[in-house]
Parts: C-alpha cells; structure tokens; sequence
C-alpha cells in the first residue's frame, strides 16, 4: 500500500503567523488530534480536498522560531524535518510567513528551504503589512528565492485556492541554497557530503552538529543565523516597496497603555476573569442540569422499560450515568474553551503574561497559569486542559498539580450541606454571617494550599528546560470565530473521548461496589425490608427509599465503608461518612447522593432540609450525643477542600500528561494532605 | 564609568544598539528572535511591577524578562 500514501504537506511557521488559521482553511472539520510518539505535543492532522479533487494530508507543526530547537514543542518540528525516514517526513512544507514581520519569518524559511526539502512560502497577512506600508515585491521575492510564493489571507480565506493550484503542481524543484552554509565547516561537510551524496550541506552540518562531530555547536548556530539575517536583510531591502501607513501598529500601541496600565490593566484583566468564571458557574448550569435531566430520565426509561435483570440494571445504572458523567462537563469545557479562543485570538493572552509573570514565577508559575487557576473554581477539568498553551514543561506541571486544589463547584453543594449542619446560622459582630465566612474560608483554604504547594515544588522539582520568557507581543486582531469554533470541537472531542473511557469505566466498577453485596442479603432485601417494617403503617415511597437504604448498608460498598472506618475514625468519620467517601471518588458531590440513600431519602436536592434534619437526629451510640458535631463537620469540610474525589480530573491529568505518574502523584499527596489535614482540624475542635 | 549599558536598563522611548550577549544560551535564542548585533532596539514599556519589559526590534513587540534583557549589552 506504500504507493497509495496520500500526499503529506506539513505546515510550518512562527507563532502567530497564521498557521493554524490556514490549516483551519485548508482541512475545515476533517482534522484529528493525536500525539507525537513520546512528547506530550499535540499532532493535529487532516485531509484537503484540492481543487482537481485530489486528496492530500495536511500536518500542522507547532509554531517554531528556527530548526535549532529551543523548547519541547519546536524538538519535535526538528525531529521530524531532519529524519527523512520518519512516517511523518513530509513530502512538501509550506512554510506560512506573517508578511507585516518578514524578516524574523524568512529565517526559518531559508533553514527549511536549505535543508533540501520542497517548500512553498506562504505571504500570510499581507493586508496587515500594506496597513504598516510594507510592500513587498512578490516576484523578485520568487525569483531570488527560487521557491513559489503565493500570497494568502487566513482569516478571510483568500489566495487560498492559489495555494491548492500550486500544491497540485506536486513538490516544487528546489534551486541552489539560500546560504551555502560549506563555509562554516568546510572540511568536516565536505568529508559527510562525500559519504552521504544525497544530502545539502545543509543537511549535513545539522548532521554533524547532531552526532558530537561538530564541537562548538553554539558558535557554529550563531554564525549560520547572523549570516542569514545578513542575506534576509538585503533581499527584503531589494524586494520592499514603499506604501503609506495608515498606522495600524499605533492603535496596538494605544490598547496597550490601558490594558497593560498598573491601575486599569489588573482592574481590566479581573474584570475578565469575573466574566469567564461567572459564565462557567451560570451559563453552563442549565445545560448542565439538562444533560442531567435527560440522562436520568433515560435510565429510568430504560429501568422501567427493559426486562428486569443485571444487563438493564448495567445500562441503566451503571452505564447510562456514566457516559451522562463524561457529558455533564461539556458545557463548561466549551464555554471556557470558547473565552481562551477569543483571548489567543485576539493576543490578550500575551498581555496577561506581561501583567502576571512576576508574581506568578515566585510560586514557580507562569503568567499564564492564571487562568488554569480561576477555571479551576469553576471546574478543574476545562482549567487542565486549558493548561496547554504554557510552554514551560515544569511550571505546566506545577500548574497541573495543584489546579484541583482550587475549591470547583462541585464541591459545593458538599460545603452547603455539612455548613448548615453543623455552623450556626447567626452573624457575627451584627454583619458577617458565619456561615457565609466558613464558606469563604474554605474557599480560601484550597487557594493557598494551591499557591503553598505550588512554592513546595518548585523547591523539588528538576528543572528539565530552563525557563525563560522571550515572546512575540503580537499586534491586537479581531477574533477569527472559525477558529473559535473549532477550538471547541477540538476540546469537547479530546475530553469526550480521551478521559470519558476512563470515567465510564470507574463509575460502572463504582456502580458494582454500591449495588452488589456479600451473601444474600441484597437478594433478599424485598423480605428483609418487608419484616422490618411489619406492622408499621408505611407509602410505597417509604418502603421503596428504605428498600435503597438497605441495599446500600449491605453492598461491597458499606463492606468497604466499614472495613475502612478504623482508618478514618481518627477523623471523626463512622462507616456510613466511609461509604459516601468512596461512592463519591467518582465525584464529589455524589456524597450528597449517596448520604441521602443512607438516610432513606428520596432525592437530595428537593430535600436538603429533610437530610439536614436526618442527619442532625442521628446519634452516636457510644456517648449518646449528636453525631454530627462541630468537629466531624470542620473535618468533613477540611476533608472535601483537599482530597481529590474526582476521578474526572485524574482521567484529564492522565491524558494532559500522557502517563500515569502525575495523576497518581496527584492522588496520593491530596489524599495526604485531606487525611492529615481533617485529622488536625478534628483534633483541635473535638 | 565605562560599562556598557544593558537593553534592561534603557527607559521607556529610549533606543539603544545591540553590541554582544553575556549568556551563551539566550543569545541563540534571542538571535532567532532577531536581535542581532548591530540591530536598534527601543525599550517600549515595562510591566506594572518593573518586570517583565517589552522592547521593540525590527517593527515587532517583543516580550521578555528583565535579566534576560540585561544580558543583552548596547554599543
């Protein structure tokens, strides 16, 4: 079948040349997002239909500056161009050049071009550079260069069929090197091309640099750019015509001077982030309690409609909730996807790196961690994957791990419960109401556990690539809603499918533990209730949550309850607290659930009040006093702020991180530190 | 008296020549960026809180922090 591979044209640029947009242009819906073997870089390919019909594969490379790898991201664009026998060597690179910065783009033009393979140089946003009156003069610029140069516009789509015309012509000849690079090492490249005939000498010298041959590699790297320089320079000089401003960059100028002001900048970028973190919380909550709705409403459908049995208690109990679990979170991905788009788009992000940078890399952050950050009181899954735009290996990390300690939504409705339990419901000093502040306190709590432990790694960790800031402050543009668009569908498709195996298949285990028991007491519960209650006037509601109540008590799930309650006592916690622990690992706020089967109600959410009543009533049998006191409610509370009762967020740490290290890591030290922390809070107000 | 000024020591509007880099590693970096010897640079502005600096070269912003701007010695 090797005569039957598609034509592969990769697509290679700076960052912010407009690469993603022209692979958006070029392949529409058809892309599929993959990894590279071994890095945690995102492959993004898809399939262009040209205008003879022909079908090529079209691989988008991340952005890079030059072929000397400075970071992760631009390695694996190096790996691929130098290795002609590696199955994703492309056939011809496009190179897409941002025209209004001409010079800085050609560079890694020249080097691609050098190294012998078919390119096509791509003039993206010349529109920008007639606006900065930059004009350059395209067919000097294709004979000098000796490489087909079509002039494009990604956002609105222009020039692209130009592009496809040229494409079908197949790879174009390519002329003598742009810088015969012979002069840097003449002997040793010499000696190489003589062995290898088929290579430019080009090619050869990253040879030789790469196998030690060549020793002082940096010197070698920096006479080969400034020589180039040297050459863009004068050609660019060559080719340039002059037009009129109209003064583009001093808008960019002017938005700056507010938006990155020391008063209005912040004041702006909160502003900001109130927005995204109000849109979370209240936007994505009707879809969200729709998806709900549905899903519960299907498995009960599905409970009343197919025979009774194990295959429709899977499906309806264990299966349908848990794909609806995966489901529930696509709203809030796409909202906060879609407000990251718009900043990447319009170059806000950079902005909030130059506002943030300082004060976030004393906590071995990044700039942009900000935003991973706030998300993550919302939800700690968008704000994950929304760690993917920092390019600093460690501080991603860093970011990673401590995300979830940020208190999400989630959470909650388990603070609202175990708050109006046990914390009166009075004011302090005539205005701040307690329950209010034991609210914001925990809040609180996460945050500086978040911004402690952050501090804590940054002691610890290696720190893999040394971290520097050196990056385009891009001109502001309007968003490309295309892009925007297919942000989303890129994200909701990664989560669905990537972390939603892993989440389906821990609730149907979950589902197992809490349905099935040891013996025969849940086969015979009908029986067992039935005798309990005899005797008793009692509603088919009644026996029906007290029918649950029981099955729970005696399922794999109370067994493990009660075989863990020697661990947890010390916390204050009996083996029904055990049981809602280890339901609610699937999520957190399946503790409300699972304490409202316990305590026969029917639904937790109409009945909060009735549970609260419940659960206030009941007694400790060993001193006869309420059992929900202050302390095994501070040391619920302090346990839900830390522990990582979320398997959603270790299925999406997982997949961000391609290995099972940080999640487990991740498991293990907010385990710790719930134990170790509720343990301390119990103690002091027992 | 005779010590050469650094990029991240120019004030707001203040222009300034590359000469040569004092850290080896950055300067790869920072020659692909485009600051070349030879090359003017003008320092734009700086964050609220003084670091990190965003300087001008060859009609582009480019963002960086200040110690790695004051590896960067003017004419």
């Amino acid at each position: 079948m090797k005569g039957a591979r598609r034509t592969l044209v990769a697509l290679v640029g700076n960052p912010n040349s407009g690469k993603s947009s022209l692979f958006n242009q070029l392949t529409g819906l058809n892309q599929k997002i993959g990894n590279f073997p071994g890095v945690t870089v995102d492959k993004k390919t898809g399939v262009c239909t040209l205008t003879n019909g022909e079908r090529i594969d079209v691989l988008d490379l991340p952005g890079t500056y030059s072929v000397y790898p400075k970071s992760k991201d631009e390695t694996v664009v190096t790996d691929i161009l130098l290795n002609t026998s590696d199955p994703l060597f492309p056939d011809v690179v496009v190179v897409v050049v941002d025209t209004s910065n001409i010079k800085r783009n050609l560079l890694l033009f020249t080097q691609i071009k050098d190294l012998g393979i078919p390119v096509i140089l791509a003039l993206n946003m010349v529109d920008m550079a007639d606006r900065i009156g930059k004009g350059y003069d395209l067919e000097l610029l294709e004979k000098e260069l000796e490489t087909p140069v079509v002039n494009i516009n990604a956002r609105n789509g222009v020039g692209i069929d130009r592009l496809k015309k040229v494409l079908e012509q197949g790879a174009p000849k390519q002329g003598k090197a742009f810088f015969d690079v012979t002069e840097l090492a003449s002997d040793q490249i010499k000696e190489h091309l003589g062995a290898n005939n088929a290579q430019t000498p080009y090619k050869a010298l990253h040879s030789l640099v790469n196998d030690g041959s060549i020793m002082d590699t940096n010197a070698i790297q920096a006479k080969d750019t400034t020589v180039r320089y040297g050459k863009i320079n004068k050609l660019v000089g060559k080719a340039e015509q002059k037009k009129t401003a109209i003064g583009l960059k001093l808008y960019t100028d002017k938005i700056d001077k507010i938006l990155t002001h020391k008063i209005w900048g912040y004041l702006i970028f909160t502003a900001i982030l109130f927005i995204i973190f109000q849109a979370i919380f209240a936007w994505a909550s009707w879809p969200m309690d729709l998806i709900d709705n549905v899903f519960s409403e299907f498995s009960f459908w599905l409970s009343k409609t197919l025979p009774a049995g194990i295959l429709t208690d899977l499906l309806a109990k264990g299966l349908v909730p848990g794909v609806g679990g995966v489901l529930i979170f696509i709203p809030q991905i796409a909202i906060l996807f879609a407000f990251i788009a718009i900043l990447e788009e319009t170059g806000y992000m950079a902005r909030v790196v130059f506002l943030m940078d300082k004060i976030m890399r004393r906590f071995g952050l990044n700039g942009k961690s900000v935003v991973p950050l706030i998300s993550g009181v919302a939800c700690a899954i968008p704000a994950i994957m929304a760690t993917r735009n920092i390019e600093n290996w460690k501080e991603r990390m860093i970011t990673i791990f401590v995300t979830p300690l940020m208190s999400c939504s989630a959470r909650l409705p388990v603070y609202t419960i175990l708050i109006a339990l046990v914390i009166p419901n009075e004011r302090v000093w005539g205005v701040f109401h307690i329950q209010g502040l034991v609210l914001l306190g925990l809040y609180l709590l996460g945050f500086l556990a978040a911004l402690f432990s952050a501090y804590v790694m940054k002691k610890i960790m290696k720190a893999g690539e040394r971290s520097f800031l050196i990056m385009e402050l891009p001109t502001y543009k309007m968003p490309r809603w295309r892009n925007v668009g297919l942000t989303i569908v890129e994200k909701v498709k990664t989560f669905s499918f990537e972390a939603g195996k892993i989440i389906v298949a821990v609730s149907i285990v979950l589902w197992v533990l809490a349905s099935y028991g040891p013996g025969d007491a849940i086969k015979n519960a009908e029986q067992n209730v039935q005798k309990s209650l005899e005797g008793k006037k009692y509603t088919q509601e009644q026996f029906n949550n007290q029918l649950a109540s029981y099955k729970l008590e005696n399922s794999y799930a109370a067994k493990l309850g009660k075989s863990i309650e020697p661990v947890i006592k010390p916390l204050g916690f009996n083996w029904k607290v055990g049981i809602a622990l280890i339901t609610s690992f699937a999520a957190r706020e399946v503790f409300v659930g699972t304490m409202a089967t316990i305590y026969s109600i029917q639904s937790a959410e109409e009945d909060v009040t009735t549970l609260k009543n419940r659960m206030r009533s009941e007694v400790d049998p060993e001193t006869g006093q309420p059992y929900f006191t202050l302390a095994l409610g501070l040391s619920l509370m302090v346990f839900y702020v830390f522990a990582m009762q979320c398997m959603s967020t270790l299925a999406i740490t997982y997949r961000e991180t391609k290995g099972w290290k940080w999640p487990v890591l991740q498991l293990v030290y907010m385990s710790g530190l719930a134990y170790v922390l509720a343990l301390v809070t119990y103690n002091i107000f027992v | 008296m005779n010590k050469a000024k650094t990029v991240g020591e120019l004030k707001p509007g203040e222009k300034g020549t590359i000469c040569c880099f004092k850290d080896d590693t950055l300067s790869l970096k920072l020659l692909d960026m485009g600051c070349l010897p030879g090359t003017t640079v003008e320092m734009k502005f700086s964050a609220p809180l003084g670091d990190p600096i965003c300087i001008g070269v060859e009609g582009y912003s480019l963002l960086l922090r200040k110690a790695e701007a004051n590896t960067i010695s003017l004419v």
